[in-house]
């Protein structure tokens, strides 16, 4: 975005809304198929097939059924070819959303998006390659290419014509939510009427060997908050929001799914790869999410938490449930969606952004399946069964590798 | 005026460790001779620039967290921590920081040590190896070095994206998140950063090293720097090619008609610099190019190009610098450093 801001930062910031929402997950590809399985609590685990485990501690991940052929789009034959799996399911999610919100084509449309590997498929292969001295060269400048985080961004602009600032945040498991919030301080400071936003993630060899390296991966069923926990489950998918003004969607009368309300984000210096013990960063975005959106414990009615099933990341972020919610943790439900279709890193606050919009829209809480006794240490109930319920303000927790922490809030619209 | 100001920069590059070592360097004009990296395997050796070791190894590299941690993150600290002296802050910083740090190929290093080691047995790859591959790694170290950076945030892209930093830095002091704020620029070399750069054009050579820029809203020494201007990132898509999107960036830039300093990102391609050497050839004013003697160092390099430019400023030889940045593969942005006060 230009500096000095083309437009005047307003005196009082607008109000941020979503017109359209794309999702690909392991339970599948579209709002309608995740909503039954979120709802449902319908758990999307199963071996890897994607690349060989055999020599791995953990051998289980949440993968997406990708469709050989891509949603229609502008791009070229020759482009699509060339697209690499995360940038197959970043397409399929933009291009839900981009249908649902009906927006033109336009030369100033921001993207911002969070990952944490970008196209590392490719480059793995670019390394199998280089590293054989009889391996084919061919093609290596295009996976050298594809390889990089935002070359999946330019695919968007080409896919769906449109030209505007790419951003791409890398802040390890939040940079999903770091993305949309990003976004929603380009709207709220009046330097764009709309945004594109999302994250994406696809499994890859290494980042699923980093995490069985450091044995965080469950060897049973990822169960977060689970007194016998044991790990995180890897999956990958892709969301994409498109956000804008209020008054930029009443003007066209678009359909709202719902309110950006709030965001905090936070850097807990603790460690490289541990929360602080007592979740501190992690409460402060969430008192921070809370305060821009002049709410309190009491208005928010769900919680999707980071919840990952790791021990030290559980205990951390229940303590800072604990510690923000007071009075209210008694009766303030939780649950991790990660515990339905694992961890999903970049794309995981996107994703359970969109999760938040659904429990909005539909008014249920999603549950986690097979929860056997919930740690002591959580002084809020887990959801453990598909619950109708009244929810007119979600939030959504995203903590990551580096001491990253930010926390959205979405409202009911309508 | 905008009212953002330079507090200090700091540079580690191939030329050495300091803003003033990537001066003079850059009077100097010589390109810094490469050192050949072996491939893994045998093959070729592969030339890079690499950032000269710390010898002896300083009391702030012993900090714990820097123990083990990959050259870019060491780079990045260096470049911090002589723009923290130049802005006279003490350690830790009395105010909240912000950090923003840009990473291309970031932390390259680690990542092909561990990926060799997946290869070879995935049952005993180093579990120390893989959290230091992450991106925002290095951005976690430095914060934790510092000790005072409750926003921070790791961007990816090509090098314009450095000065997409710098905006994001200027509209958190504007909105008041933070104090000051950081912008880093990091990279390190490898074999394989070597290998892939020459997929591309067999006369660019992969530089280490980082640089720091420390904007602030406070009242800085008369007379300051002030940054003054960033373009839009112009994107390149099929329907703006590289030339034109390098054209957009020049039309938005404000130009005096004295000219000035304009500090481009040309690496010494005739092919990979033809957008941005047709789009300043009527340029009447003085002109550096920093990766034509230091090195491809991505977005390290468009760090460089803007400490240069702060530095000239600062030392009186202009009062207008433009940093021109065509990247190569996402975005052309431009941003204009003028010199306040007498």
């Amino acid at each position: 975005m230009p500096f000095p801001p083309l437009r005047v930062r307003p005196a009082k910031p607008p109000r941020v809304v979503v017109t359209g929402a794309g999702l690909v997950t392991p339970l599948g590809i579209g709002w309608r198929v995740n909503a039954d399985g979120f709802r449902a609590g319908r758990a999307a685990f199963g071996p890897v097939r994607r690349f060989d485990v055999s020599r791995h501690r953990a051998r289980t991940a949440a993968e997406v059924d990708l469709p050989a052929v891509l949603p229609p789009t502008r791009l070229t034959p020759k482009q699509a070819r060339r697209l690499d799996r995360a940038s197959r399911m970043l397409l399929w999610a933009a291009h839900e959303a981009w249908e649902q919100s009906g927006w033109e084509a336009t030369t100033d449309l921001p993207v911002v998006l969070g990952t944490t590997s970008g196209g590392m498929s490719l480059g793995e292969e670019y390394y199998r390659r280089a590293l054989d001295g009889t391996a084919s060269r061919r093609g290596q400048a295009t996976r050298a290419l594809h390889y990089l985080a935002h070359l999946p961004a330019r695919i968007l602009l080409e896919a769906f014509g449109f030209l505007g600032p790419i951003c791409i945040i890398a802040n390890a498991c939040a940079s999903g939510a770091n993305a949309l919030g990003r976004a929603w301080e380009l709207l709220r400071a009046g330097r764009a009427e709309r945004v594109l936003t999302g994250g994406y993630d696809a499994l890859s060899l290494l980042v699923y060997s980093g995490f069985d390296s450091l044995q965080t991966i469950s060897p049973t069923r990822c169960r977060p908050f689970d007194a016998d926990r044991d790990g995180l489950t890897l999956g990958e998918g892709a969301a994409v929001l498109c956000l804008e003004t209020q008054e930029a969607a009443e003007r066209r009368a678009a359909t709202v799914l719902g309110e950006l309300a709030g965001y905090g984000h936070r850097l807990d210096p603790h460690h490289l790869t541990q929360p602080h013990p007592q979740g501190d960063a992690a409460w402060s975005a969430m008192d921070e999410a809370c305060r821009v959106a002049g709410l309190g414990p009491a208005d928010v009615d769900y919680l999707n938490a980071h919840g990952t099933g790791t021990p030290l990341n559980d205990v951390a972020e229940a303590l800072a449930i604990n510690r923000w919610a007071g009075d209210r943790a008694a009766s303030l439900p939780v649950s991790s969606t990660k515990a339905v279709i694992g961890h999903l890193l970049g794309a995981a606050g996107a994703v359970e952004a969109v999760v938040c919009l659904q429990a909005l829209r539909e008014q249920w809480l999603p549950p986690q399946p097979q929860l056997g006794h919930v740690d002591p240490i959580c002084q809020f109930p887990v959801v453990r069964e598909p619950t109708h319920a009244r929810v007119e303000v979600a939030m959504s927790n995203s903590f990551g590798f580096g001491g990253t922490n930010a926390t959205l809030i979405f409202r009911r619209w309508g | 005026m905008s009212g953002i100001r330079v507090a200090g920069v700091g540079a580690v590059s191939p030329a050495g460790w300091g803003t003033a070592a990537l001066r003079a360097a850059l009077e100097q004009g010589t390109p810094i001779l490469p050192t050949l990296v072996p491939r893994p395997g045998g093959g070729q050796a592969l030339p890079v620039r690499e950032v000269p070791r710390l010898v002896p190894v300083p009391a702030w590299a012993k900090h714990p967290r820097l123990r083990r941690a990959s050259p870019i993150t060491l780079h990045a600290v260096g470049a911090v921590r002589e723009a923290l002296s130049m802005a006279g802050s003490s350690e830790p910083p009395a105010k909240d920081l912000g950090l923003i740090l840009c990473l291309l190929a970031g932390c390259v290093q680690y990542t092909e040590r561990f990926f060799g080691e997946v290869l070879r047995d995935p049952a005993s790859a180093s579990p120390l190896l893989f959290p230091e591959t992450v991106f925002n790694g290095p951005a976690s170290h430095v914060a934790a070095v510092l000790g005072r950076t409750p926003l921070t945030y790791t961007l990816l892209g090509d090098p314009s994206v450095f000065l997409q930093g710098l905006d994001l830095a200027a509209e958190w002091l504007a909105a008041g998140y933070v104090d000051d704020c950081l912008v880093v620029g990091a990279e390190e070399t490898s074999w394989l950063l070597a290998d892939a750069l020459l997929q591309f054009d067999h006369s660019v050579q992969a530089a280490g090293g980082a640089g720091a820029v420390l904007l602030t809203r406070t009242p800085t020494p008369s007379p300051g720097v002030e940054l003054e201007q960033v373009t839009d990132l112009q994107v390149y898509a099929q329907a703006q090619s590289r030339p034109a999107a390098a054209g957009r960036m020049r039309a938005m830039l404000s130009e005096s008609a004295a000219g000035g300093l304009l500090c481009d990102s040309r690496v010494g391609s005739a092919r990979l610099d033809a957008a941005e050497t047709r789009v300043w050839r009527d340029w009447p004013g003085a002109r550096v190019s920093p990766k034509l003697v230091l090195g491809e160092g991505l977005m390290a390099a468009s760090a460089w190009q803007c400490v240069t430019a702060i530095d000239a400023l600062s030392r009186g030889q202009h009062r207008v610098a433009l940093i021109s940045v065509v990247g190569q593969n996402e975005a052309a942005a431009g941003a204009r450093f003028v010199r306040a006060g007498p």
